[in-house]
């Protein structure tokens, strides 16, 4: 089976690598697979795969992602297995099922 | 409850360096941090970089391992991943709550140190709340922790760290593709005046004439004085405009990393309902202090850059005199004991805070994002526009709390930390008023969102004792 740890391969990635090659675990992301070196900031491997938005806001429906990266903006807000967590203040560990918040629910 | 003599909240260099002179003054001493290793943001992961993120991140920031390895030996117990979120104190000392991987904790302390550093000045401009619009300080944390750097970035704003950040990304091959600049010719003029005095400082001034040779060098572009920055992009950033030269400009990128100065976090000190002043010069609230950072709450200090910005140096100085107080207050120590240690940390205290006015006056806030135009977002959590609040204060909102009644500003899950300046500073202007009477928002416990899991379960464990 192909390892896939590209959310999109659409474009060239907006962030370059310097670290070393870590063991990459299974996660999925809004219900596609995706594979992640374990042990890394959360928010900081999705923004290395290539994504960018990580939820729609509640007010509007507007995309937001990664801000501060010092868990003071709470933009990172994303579904860890149905609970809503800063992504930059988690680890990476196998398994863990992502979802992004849907943001402004229409009735 | 367990009580220990001493509590540090934060393990920058303000805390590492409190809870290290603490603990080797014979204090017991419990430092609570959110991170996963001691380092706070300036040293973020600095145990664990590597050889080639440390050639990278340069010395300076090497430099902070000295710090962390010194907390590490002084027998200080240091909780990570530990999130405070509530401090209370009594006539008799301070209970501090926290939650650590999803349980709720308590311990009781006779002296509290606050050690939360700084956070990002609000940086409100068009197009601020885009994916791939980060602070320079998220972009500096990406490349400690995570050895990220940004591929087709921009820099823009102002102050010292831009030029260390371009540094650092044209050291790891990926030179940013421009630094715009919101200050300019005018305000180095204005700041020279403060240069004498700041020559005691002449170390870091030397290293800042290093970088931008290091940034010539590179060839990273330069545009300074750049004025009605606004970041273009639908979903995601796609470009960086603004004005400058007497011309609209455009620069396409993937990512833009914002900076206008750092201020201090003052979320602890405020839901302490500690006294503050308003500092003209820096355009924050910073509590107010004694010589040895004692806050007009006794027994609760304030050390770092949470009193008011002076780097890390300053912040580890700030520390150590702090704990040689409050080991002195526990009778650890005689007043001339006391004294003599803080002799040394006091003088480099000083050195390090004398070019600050001059940086002050060099690299101050754009008059954009202290007055930012009426359809610019200020609230990201419940996006809320600038034009909104100077409505309210037409209406008669007299003051930063009452806008949460006319419009949720401030009531989302940052609780205000990226958008309080900014409504003080509206406030201000359409009332006339100096930011200092106007005030800022009061901020309640939970300071970090917790689970109802986590608080009963808190109750359960004080019924079972």
């Amino acid at each position: 089976m192909p390892r896939i740890w590209r959310f999109s391969v659409n474009a060239a990635l907006p962030f370059r690598d310097l670290s070393p090659a870590a063991p990459r675990v299974r996660v999925t992301l809004d219900g596609a697979p995706l594979d992640l070196p374990v042990g890394a900031n959360l928010a900081a491997a999705l923004l290395a795969a290539g994504v960018g938005s990580f939820r729609a806001t509640p007010v509007s429906g507007a995309p937001r992602g990664p801000f501060c990266m010092m868990g003071a903006c709470f933009d990172c807000l994303i579904e860890v297995g149905g609970v809503t967590r800063q992504a930059c203040m988690m680890q990476v560990s196998a398994g863990l099922v992502l979802t992004r918040p849907k943001g402004r629910v229409t009735e | 409850m367990t009580t220990v003599d001493l509590i540090v909240i934060g393990a920058g260099p303000a805390g590492m360096a409190a809870a290290t002179e603490a603990a080797g003054l014979g204090l017991s001493v419990t430092v609570l941090d959110e991170q996963t290793a001691a380092g706070g943001q300036i040293y973020r992961a600095v145990t664990g970089a590597g050889a080639q993120r440390g050639a990278v991140l340069g010395q300076d920031y090497l430099d902070g391992a000295g710090l962390a390895l010194a907390m590490q030996a002084s027998g200080a117990q240091h909780l990570t991943g530990a999130v405070v979120w509530n401090i209370e104190a009594d006539a008799e000392g301070i209970t501090v709550t926290w939650s650590q991987d999803g349980h709720a904790a308590q311990l009781r302390a006779a002296r509290l140190i606050l050690a939360t550093g700084a956070l990002e000045r609000p940086v409100p401009i068009p197009g601020w709340t885009l994916p791939g619009v980060m602070t320079a300080g998220a972009g500096q944390i990406l490349l400690k922790a995570s050895g990220l750097v940004a591929e087709r970035a921009v820099l823009a704003g102002s102050g010292p760290l831009l030029y260390l950040l371009a540094a650092q990304m044209a050291r790891a091959g990926t030179p940013p593709l421009a630094l715009v600049e919101t200050q300019g010719l005018r305000d180095t003029i204005r700041a020279l005046p403060h240069l004498a005095r700041g020559l005691r400082g002449w170390r870091t001034l030397i290293k800042g004439l290093g970088l931008l040779a290091e940034l010539r060098r590179a060839g990273v572009r330069r545009i300074t004085g750049a004025r009605d920055l606004a970041v273009e992009g639908q979903d995601r950033a796609t470009a960086l405009r603004f004005a400058a030269g007497g011309r609209t400009q455009r620069i396409a990128c993937d990512t833009v990393l914002l900076h206008q100065g750092v201020v201090p976090n003052t979320q602890a000190s405020r839901a302490l309902r500690l006294d503050h002043d308003w500092l003209a010069a820096q355009q924050c609230f910073a509590p107010r202090l004694d010589a040895w950072g004692e806050t007009s709450q006794p027994g609760i200090f304030v050390a770092g850059d949470g009193a008011g910005i002076a780097g890390a140096l300053a912040a580890a100085e700030a520390g150590r005199l702090a704990a040689c107080q409050v080991a002195h207050q526990l009778g650890r120590t005689d007043a001339t004991a006391r004294d003599a240690r803080a002799r040394a940390p006091a003088a480099r205290l000083g050195a390090e805070r004398a070019l600050r006015p001059f940086l002050d006056a060099a690299y101050p806030p754009a008059a954009q994002v202290l007055a930012p135009a009426d359809d610019t977002i200020i609230c990201r959590c419940e996006e809320v526009t600038a034009g909104q609040v100077r409505g309210w204060a037409k209406l008669g909102c007299t003051g930063p709390n009452q806008t949460k009644a006319f419009g949720r500003v401030g009531m989302g899950p940052c609780q205000g930390r990226y958008c309080g300046l900014s409504v003080t500073a509206l406030l201000a202007e359409a009332q006339g008023m100096d930011p200092a009477e106007v005030g800022a928002y009061r901020i309640r416990a939970p300071l970090k969102p917790v689970t109802l899991g986590e608080v009963a379960a808190l109750d359960a464990a004080e019924a079972a004792e």
